[in-house]
């Protein structure tokens, strides 16, 4: 593939409603020359999935501020292996603890981006990721 | 490829994604999937859907899906939304309104950037929606960018062009202008509650009356898409079209025109990258001084390379 361009989910899952984090990082994405998939507020972690597969996403970044961070991440990587779609990269921020990071890269999440994080560095750790990812894809034979 | 075209038949939808993916990125494999799929396609009802940034087309296109769904159909829709000219990054946000449908096994939605091209689609839409037509969907809805006055590519892929218009967007003039007025097969005036909609039927129907005679006139529908008044009338109008297409003559010259045009664009495409690549070949800088110098033109230079890959098109340049 000639011209394959980094697609990202930004999803806000649950009730919590601030989201202006998530729509910074959506422009500094776009900034940056990907396509960034805005879901908008209130979306279930099915919902979330379903999206990621149909816009055949390299990744989804969740923007959680509710403190129920543990329970979104570990049911969207659930569904995601459930769907046999587990090669899709899933990372975060928002108000997360730092206690709370290990466990959850423990379940599969990528990344952590904490309040103040420079926009730079999600878009820099995007961008190798993603690079790096398919290079591994490409090693194993195109999927199809 | 074969295996992907075969999820892609099969309505798998992990290869649908993917095989789009394909396609928007280009390269050869791109082409043998169309042509893997291209026997299975061509059953669809293709609609786009277009209008001013703001008009309501996604919450139209929201509510079209539960209409088309409720009656049992499959639902394919794409939506375009711009790529910046900058970067090529962009915000794809027309899912926000349908994601009340991003679970529904017989709806498959995919946000497409423009990608530098300026005509209300992308370069890949049309393969798209084919894509989603050979993997069983009964309808494709085709948002477009929100558009002006001339973006109209979108009558090359669809077989029924809604404009959606909403009051309070300028004068009668405006109806009377060439261009985008001129596409729709069916006009859907949008937010219908506020005040200024019977003007603008009003001013669409005497634009209407005005142009050349036609067997098919464009219905005019009054909708509200936020509360769905209009939407069953709006599908209504959308299948009778279908049906006119199927049955008349006009209908018949039409797909002619569409084929007609596929395999022109495709020759096109190739023979444009092929002369893209010779020209970056055959160029010294010592042609490029000599331009520069102005001692040759840049006709007798294009000619020359006409002339070696194309030799019945060098005849020399009439002068």
């Amino acid at each position: 593939m000639k011209d394959r361009k980094i697609r990202v989910i930004v999803a806000k899952p649950g009730l919590d409603g601030h989201d202006r984090g998530a729509k910074v990082i959506a422009r500094a994405f776009r900034d940056a020359g990907m396509e960034v998939i805005y879901t908008g507020l209130r979306q279930t972690p099915e919902q979330i999935v379903e999206t990621a597969i149909q816009e055949d996403a390299d990744a989804i970044g969740v923007s959680i501020l509710s403190g129920a961070h543990e329970f979104y991440f570990a049911r969207i990587i659930e569904l995601l292996r459930e769907k046999k779609s587990d090669d899709v990269l899933v990372f975060g921020g928002g108000v997360i603890p730092d206690s709370d990071v290990p466990k959850l890269h423990s379940l599969g999440v990528s990344a952590v981006f904490g309040p103040g994080t420079p926009t730079g560095e999600c878009v820099s750790w995007l961008q190798a990721t993603v690079q790096k990812k398919r290079e591994e894809e490409q090693g194993e034979s195109i999927p199809s | 490829m074969k295996k992907l075209s075969e999820g892609v038949l099969r309505g798998d939808r992990r290869s649908i994604a993917r095989a789009i993916t394909l396609i928007e990125s280009g390269g050869a494999d791109a082409e043998s999937l169309m042509r893997d799929l291209y026997p299975k396609t061509g059953r669809a009802h293709v609609i786009g859907i277009t209008g001013s940034p703001g008009s309501g087309k996604s919450t139209l296109v929201d509510k079209l899906i539960s209409e088309y769904t409720k009656h049992g159909k499959r639902c394919g829709v794409i939506a375009v939304d711009p790529s910046s000219p900058f970067s090529g990054g962009a915000i794809l946000a027309d899912r926000i309104r349908m994601q009340g449908h991003a679970e529904n096994p017989n709806v498959f939605i995919r946000s497409m950037g423009s990608r530098g091209a300026l005509g209300g689609i992308s370069t890949g839409t049309k393969d798209t929606a084919m894509i989603l037509d050979a993997s069983g969907c009964d309808v494709v809805l085709i948002e477009t960018v929100g558009v002006g006055q001339s973006e109209i590519d979108i009558i090359r892929i669809a077989d029924t062009v809604c404009l959606v218009l909403v009051p309070g967007m300028g004068d009668d003039i405006q109806a009377m202008k060439a261009g985008i007025m001129e596409i729709a097969d069916v006009f859907a005036v949008n937010k219908s509650d506020l005040h200024g909609s019977g003007k603008v039927v009003a001013e669409i129907r005497m634009a209407l009356d005005l142009s050349r005679a036609r067997d098919w006139f464009p219905p005019i529908v009054q909708t509200v898409a936020e509360t769905g008044v209009g939407i069953s009338e709006l599908v209504s109008a959308f299948t009778t079209h279908n049906e006119y297409l199927n049955k008349s003559e006009a209908g018949k010259t039409k797909r002619r025109e569409k084929i007609i045009y596929d395999v022109e664009s495709i020759l096109l495409k190739k023979i444009s990258s092929f002369i893209e690549s010779s020209w970056s070949d055959l160029r010294t800088d010592d042609i490029l001084q000599a331009l520069e110098n102005r001692d040759i033109d840049p006709y007798a230079v294009s000619e020359t390379i006409l002339a070696t890959y194309f030799p019945q098109l060098g005849r020399g340049i009439e002068r």
